[in-house]
C-alpha cells in the first residue's frame, strides 16, 4: 500500500507546487471562502511586520493567530510554502494511518467477536464489511483529503486552517492518553475542537477496554487522567504563549475574536450577515445562542454514539465546520475527507445526489456572486448571502443524512435487514 | 542693491525712532504718533506715491515694539535700556488686542483674504482661585482652558480644499472639515475623559459636530504636532488630535466664532465678515488657536494668546461677471469705517511683491506705507493700511480697497513642498492609498513627517507599505505605527521620510474594506466614507533668512509657527481627504435575514434532534377512520372495542 500512497503524495505536492508558481495563487489568497480573518496568510505576514516594527501584533485588530503560530513563522516565513505542503502531507498520512487502524479494529475486534458470538441476524450478512472492501478505504481517505479542491485551495492560499487541521486529524490516531496533547494543540488554535474531547476519550476507552459506565471507578479514573493531561497541556501552552510575548493580550485578541465575532467580513458561514443585520440590543443574546449551538450537540451525540467514537468525531467535525464563527473551505475538507470511511452507509443515504449537486453548484456560485456584488456592482449582498444559506443547508442535510444512515444500519444489524410486519408483509422503518 | 537700500532706510528709521523714544516722555503710543506726525509733515500725493518704486516708498517700522525693541536696540548701541527707561506711573493693561487683514492676489486670479485677530492676556488660568474678570479674552474659552487644564488648543473649520499648486502656501493651513488638537497640562490624570468632555463643550461653543469626536477618530501623534507655544514637556500622552473630514462649515459656525471677538462684528475688520458673502467662495476656513506665549526674549513673563483667523479665497470670475476687478465692497458687501476701538493695532496688508511696478494690478486708494515680512521662506512686500489712523479713511470716512487687474497672465506658483493623495484599485474588497509628495527644491533635500490617521474600517496592512522616490526605495528613518482596534481606535501611521531634491515621493499602503454592522453606516452609505487628510509637516529650506526672534513685533500672519533656525521654515501641508466606498448589506432586510438564518440553524438543530431522540420502529398502518370513530363511540358506551 505504500506505493500508491507515495504516488498520491507526489501528485498532491506537484499540484500544489504548480499552483504556487502560477498567478492563481494571489487570486486564491484573497478569496473570502478560502481564508478567514483568523487564518489569512496576509494577516500572519502583517503580524510579523508588526513584530519587526516593535508593536505587539495583538495591539491591533488584524492579527488573530496564536503566539505559537507567529513564532513558528518567525523562523519559517521563507519556507511557508513547504510548511503548508508538509502540513497537508502529514495530515494525509495521519488520516491514512488512523483510518487503517480503525478499520483493523472494526474488522478484527468488533465484527469478528459479533460473528463468533452469532450476534448478527442471519439476513444482514450483506451489511457486514469484508476486509477486502475495506482495503482501499485508507487510501481513498488520503486521496479525498489531498486531492479535494477545497484542501488544495486552502493550501495554495496558505490558509493556516491547514495547520489547524493537522492536530485535529492526529487526535483519533491517539493510542495513548498522552496524545491529548494534540487535541489540546487544536483547541489552543481555535476553541472549537474542545468538543472533540468526548470522542477522543471514548475512543481511548474503547481501545483500553474500559467500559463506558459512570458507576465504574475505572471510567472516572480514566476521565480524570485524560482531563488532567488535556487541561495540563492546555495550561502549559497558554503559559508558554504568555512567556513568548510577555502579555495576556493574545487571549482577547484570539479567543475573544472567535467568540464575539467583531469582524463581519463575508465568508461561507452563517455568522457574518446575521450579525451585520442584527438589531443592536439582541446582538449579545444571539451571539450566545449561536456559539452555544456549536458546543450544544456534544453531550447528546456522545450519549447516542458512545460505542462509535470515530463516527462521533466525524459528526463533531461537521457540526464545528458548519456552525463555527469563521468557517473556511479548509474546515469542510477535513470532515469530507472522512466520507469514504462511511462508504458502507451509501445504501441508506436518502438524498445524497441532491445534496452533492447543491454543494457543487454553490461552490461554483460563490465566486460568481461575489464578483457580481463586490466588483460588478450589479448584485448586492443578499445574493452572496443566499448562496451561503443554501450551502449550509446542503451541508446540514449531508451530515444528518449520514447520521440517519449510520443509525439505520446499526438498527438493521440488531433487528435484521429484511423486517417483516406482524402479518408477514414487508415492513418500512420510520423514526418515532 | 535694492535690498541694501532697504536695510539702510530701515536702520535709519530705527535710530530715529529710538532717539524719539529716548527723549520724548515714554507714553506708549508716542513713537507711533511721532512717526505719524512725520508722515503728516511730508505729505505725498497719493497718486505720486503709488507710482513710486519700492526703495522710494517709506517703510513702516514693523519692528518697533515697546520693551523688546528698547532692550534689543539698546543692547546694540551699548546702552542699558533699563537705565534710561522711565516707567509709566499707571500699570499697563495686561491684555492686548490686535487685528489684521492680509489680502494676496493669487496667480490664478483669485483673491486670498486672511483675517487674524490676536488677544494676548497676561494671566494664569491654572491658578487656584479662578480667573473671573474678563476684559478682552472671551470668557467662554477662558473657562474651558481652566476647567480642562488645556495647555494648547487648536481648532479649525474649513469648507473647501486649499489648492496648493494654484494658490501657493496658505499662511495657516487647515484640512477640509473640522480639525481639533489639544495639548493638556501634565497635571491632567484622565486625559481621555477630559478630551471627551472638552469636545462636547467645544461642540456647544462652536455649534459644530465636534461631539462626533470619539476614540474611533482620535489619535496621539508622536511627532507631527508639537506644541506651538511655550514648551515644558512634550509627552504625547497629553496630546489628542482628531479630524472630522465630513463636517460642513456654515453660518452657524461663523456666528459663535465672531462672538469671541472683543468688538464682535460691530466694528473693526470683523464688520466685513458677512456670511452670505464668505460662504460664496472657493475656500473658507476659520480657526481658533490658544497657546501660552512668551512676552519677552528671556520668557520671564508668559501670557495666553488667543488667535482667531479666518481665511477665504474668492473666485474672481464667478463674482466679477468677467471683469477682473476686486474691491472690499464687492467681496464683503461692506466697507471699513473704523478700527475696533479696543484694538491696539488694526491693519490691512496687501501683498504687492509680484507687482512692484503695478504691471499686474492697480491698487486704490494708494498707500504710502510699505512693509516687508519674511513669510514662508520668502520676503514679501506689503502695502499697509493702518486703520487706527483717520487719514486712512480719507475724506469719505470709509475705506474701500480696489484692485483692478491689468494683465491676465499669471505664472504658475510652484510651492517647494506639496502633496496629494488618492485611492487606487477597484471593487469593494481591497484598495491602496497613494500619497504623493513633491519636493520642488532644485538642489536641497529635506525630511518631512507624514501623518496618516485612517479609520478602522479600512484595515491597513503595514507590511505592504512602500516608499519610493525616483524609482528607488526610500526607507523611512522613523516609523510610528499604531494598528487600529475595531470600533475602538483608528490606525495611526507617522513616518519621517527624506525627500530628495526635485523629486516625487510616493507612499503606498494597501487596505481591506470591512463590512460594518448595518447601524454603523452613515445615512447615505453609498456616498462613501471620508478619510481625513494626511498631514505633512516639514522644515523647508528657506531662501531668505528667517526671523527667529519670536517676541519681535511682526505682522500676525508671519509669526504663527515659531521659527528655531534661520535657514528653514516650518510648513504644514494637508492632502485631500479621501472618499472610500465600503461594501454594504441590504438595509431593508434585517427581519428577513434574522428569520432565514435562524431557519437554517433550526433545520440543523431539528434534524439532529430528530435523529437523537427518536428510534427506528416498524411502521404500523393506521386504523381506518371509520373504525376509529366506531371505537370512540364504543368507548363512550362502555362496549368492548373493535380489534
Amino acid at each position: 500500500m505504500a506505493a500508491p500512497l507515495t504516488l498520491l503524495l507526489v501528485v498532491a505536492v506537484t499540484i500544489r507546487a504548480a499552483l504556487y508558481r502560477s498567478s492563481l495563487a494571489e487570486v486564491i489568497a484573497e478569496r473570502v471562502e478560502v481564508v478567514s480573518p483568523i487564518t489569512a496568510w496576509k494577516r500572519v505576514i502583517e503580524g510579523l511586520a508588526l513584530l519587526d516594527l516593535g508593536v505587539s501584533p495583538y495591539s491591533g485588530d488584524v492579527f488573530h493567530e496564536t503566539p505559537l503560530v507567529i513564532y513558528l513563522f518567525h523562523f519559517l516565513v521563507d519556507y511557508a510554502e513547504i510548511t503548508f505542503m508538509l502540513a497537508d502531507v502529514i495530515s494525509a498520512i495521519a488520516l491514512y494511518l488512523a483510518v487503517k487502524e480503525y478499520n483493523k479494529q472494526v474488522v478484527r475486534k468488533k465484527q469478528k467477536f459479533a460473528l463468533e458470538a452469532d450476534r448478527y441476524p442471519q439476513d444482514c450478512l450483506e451489511l457486514i464489511r469484508s476486509p477486502k472492501e475495506m482495503l482501499y478505504i485508507p487510501l481513498k481517505v488520503a486521496m479525498f483529503y489531498l486531492l479535494n479542491p477545497f484542501t488544495i485551495l486552502s493550501c495554495v492560499a496558505k490558509s493556516t486552517c491547514g495547520l489547524n487541521n493537522a492536530p485535529q486529524i492526529i487526535t483519533p490516531h491517539c493510542f495513548k492518553i498522552s496524545f491529548a496533547v494534540f487535541l489540546c494543540l487544536a483547541t489552543y488554535q481555535s476553541i472549537y475542537p474542545l468538543t472533540l474531547c468526548a470522542p477522543a476519550m471514548l475512543y481511548l476507552m474503547q481501545r483500553q477496554y474500559i467500559p463506558v459506565n459512570y458507576r465504574r471507578a475505572s471510567f472516572w479514573w480514566f476521565v480524570v487522567q485524560y482531563l488532567f493531561m488535556y487541561l495540563g497541556s492546555l495550561f502549559v501552552l497558554i503559559c508558554l504563549s504568555f512567556f513568548l510575548l510577555g502579555s495576556w493580550d493574545y487571549l482577547p485578541s484570539v479567543y475573544g475574536f472567535i467568540l464575539s465575532v467583531p469582524d463581519l467580513t463575508p465568508n461561507i458561514g452563517l455568522f457574518w450577515y446575521f450579525f451585520a443585520e442584527m438589531f443592536e440590543h439582541f446582538r449579545l443574546f444571539f451571539l450566545c445562542v449561536f456559539q452555544i449551538n456549536v458546543f450544544f450537540y456534544t453531550v447528546p451525540l456522545s450519549i447516542k454514539l458512545k460505542d462509535h467514537p470515530v463516527f462521533l468525531m466525524f459528526m463533531q467535525l461537521a457540526v464545528i465546520s458548519i456552525f463555527k464563527s469563521y468557517p473556511t473551505v479548509g474546515d469542510i475538507a477535513l470532515y469530507m475527507a472522512l466520507l469514504p470511511v462511511w462508504s458502507h452507509l451509501h445504501r441508506f443515504l436518502r438524498n445524497i445526489f441532491l445534496v452533492s449537486c447543491v454543494l457543487l453548484a454553490c461552490s461554483v456560485l460563490f465566486p460568481v456572486l461575489w464578483h457580481l456584488w463586490i466588483y460588478a456592482g450589479s448584485a448586492n449582498s443578499n445574493f452572496y448571502y443566499a448562496i451561503t444559506l443554501l450551502f449550509n443547508v446542503a451541508q446540514i442535510l449531508l451530515v444528518s443524512d449520514y447520521f440517519y444512515a449510520f443509525l439505520r444500519r446499526e438498527h438493521h444489524l440488531i433487528h435484521g435487514l429484511y423486517l417483516k410486519k406482524k402479518d408477514g408483509s414487508e415492513a418500512t422503518l420510520v423514526l418515532k | 542693491m535694492a535690498a541694501y537700500v532697504n536695510r539702510c532706510s530701515n536702520l535709519l528709521v530705527f535710530i530715529f525712532i529710538l532717539s524719539v523714544f529716548l527723549f520724548v516722555d515714554s507714553q506708549q503710543t508716542t513713537p507711533v504718533n511721532e512717526q505719524h506726525t512725520n508722515t503728516a509733515d511730508n505729505p505725498q500725493p497719493a497718486a505720486e506715491s503709488a507710482t513710486q518704486t519700492a526703495e522710494e516708498g517709506r517703510w513702516e517700522a514693523t519692528e518697533v515694539d515697546e520693551a523688546a525693541l528698547g532692550d534689543s536696540a539698546a543692547d546694540k548701541l551699548g546702552v542699558r535700556a533699563s537705565d534710561t527707561f522711565v516707567l509709566t506711573p499707571t500699570p499697563q493693561p495686561k491684555d492686548d488686542f490686535q487685528e489684521e487683514l492680509v489680502i494676496r492676489p493669487l496667480h490664478s486670479g483669485d483673491i486670498y483674504a486672511s483675517f487674524q485677530f490676536r488677544t494676548l492676556w497676561e494671566t494664569d488660568f491654572m491658578r487656584e482661585n479662578k480667573v473671573s474678570h474678563y476684559r478682552l479674552f472671551p470668557k467662554s474659552l477662558g473657562q474651558v482652558i481652566s476647567k480642562f487644564s488645556v495647555r494648547e488648543l487648536h481648532i479649525s473649520f474649513t469648507q473647501g480644499y486649499w489648492r496648493t499648486m494654484q494658490w501657493g502656501q496658505p499662511f495657516l493651513p487647515s484640512p477640509p472639515g473640522a480639525e481639533l488638537w489639544v495639548w493638556f497640562q501634565d497635571s491632567v490624570t484622565d486625559v481621555d475623559a477630559a478630551w471627551k468632555e472638552l469636545t462636547n463643550v467645544l461642540s456647544g461653543i462652536f455649534c459644530a459636530s465636534l461631539n462626533f469626536i470619539d476614540s474611533t477618530n482620535t489619535v496621539q501623534p508622536s511627532a507631527s504636532f508639537k506644541p506651538l507655544g511655550i514648551v515644558n514637556e512634550t509627552d504625547h500622552r497629553f496630546l489628542r488630535y482628531a479630524t472630522l473630514p465630513r463636517e460642513i462649515v456654515c453660518t452657524e459656525n461663523l456666528t459663535p466664532w465672531k462672538k469671541l471677538l472683543p468688538c464682535g462684528s460691530k466694528a473693526g475688520l470683523a464688520v466685513l465678515l458677512k456670511s452670505e458673502k464668505l460662504f460664496h467662495s472657493s475656500f473658507f476656513s476659520q480657526t481658533v488657536h490658544i497657546r501660552p506665549v512668551c512676552q519677552d526674549r528671556e520668557c520671564k513673563t508668559t501670557s495666553w494668546e488667543l488667535r482667531q483667523t479666518l481665511n477665504v479665497v474668492f473666485d474672481l470670475h464667478t463674482s466679477g461677471q468677467g471683469k477682473r476687478e476686486w474691491s472690499l465692497f464687492k467681496m464683503f458687501s461692506r466697507t471699513l469705517t473704523e478700527a475696533c476701538p479696543l484694538a491696539s493695532s488694526s491693519k490691512i496688508y496687501i501683498d504687492v511683491t509680484d507687482n512692484p511696478q503695478e504691471e499686474y494690478f492697480e491698487l486704490s486708494p494708494a498707500t504710502p506705507l510699505l512693509s516687508q515680512a519674511v513669510v514662508l521662506g520668502d520676503r514679501r512686500t506689503f502695502s499697509v493700511y493702518d486703520l487706527t489712523q483717520q487719514v486712512t479713511f480719507g475724506t469719505v470716512r470709509s475705506l474701500n480697497l480696489l484692485i483692478r487687474w491689468k494683465s491676465t497672465e499669471g505664472s504658475m506658483l510652484r510651492p517647494l513642498l506639496h502633496a496629494e493623495r488618492y485611492v487606487a484599485g477597484y471593487g469593494l474588497q481591497t484598495g491602496e492609498i497613494h500619497t504623493v509628495m513633491y519636493n520642488n527644491h532644485p538642489f536641497r533635500s529635506f525630511p518631512v513627517l507624514l501623518l496618516d490617521s485612517v479609520p478602522w474600517y479600512l484595515r491597513l496592512y503595514i507590511h505592504t507599505l512602500t516608499v519610493t522616490s525616483k524609482g528607488k526605495d526610500n526607507t523611512p528613518s522613523y516609523i510610528h505605527y499604531q494598528p487600529s482596534k475595531d470600533r475602538m481606535r483608528p490606525h495611526l501611521l507617522e513616518m519621517l521620510v527624506q525627500l530628495p531634491p526635485h523629486s516625487v515621493t510616493e507612499v503606498t499602503v494597501q487596505f481591506e474594506r470591512a463590512l460594518l454592522k448595518w447601524t454603523e453606516y452613515t445615512p447615505d452609505p453609498n456616498h462613501g466614507f471620508y478619510v481625513g487628510s494626511s498631514v505633512i509637516s516639514a522644515l523647508v529650506p528657506s531662501s531668505v533668512a528667517m526671523d527667529t526672534n519670536i517676541t519681535q513685533e511682526q505682522p500676525l500672519f508671519s509669526s504663527f509657527f515659531p521659527c528655531k533656525e534661520e535657514s528653514s521654515y516650518f510648513v504644514r501641508v494637508y492632502t485631500e481627504p479621501l472618499l472610500v466606498n465600503l461594501p454594504t448589506p441590504d438595509f431593508s432586510m434585517p427581519y428577513n435575514v434574522i428569520c432565514l438564518t435562524c431557519t437554517v440553524v433550526a433545520v440543523g438543530y431539528g434534524s439532529l434532534y430528530n435523529l437523537l431522540t427518536r428510534s427506528f420502529q416498524i411502521e404500523e398502518p393506521n386504523p381506518r377512520l371509520a373504525k376509529k370513530i366506531a371505537n370512540f363511540i364504543r368507548r363512550i358506551r362502555g362496549v368492548p372495542l373493535l380489534s
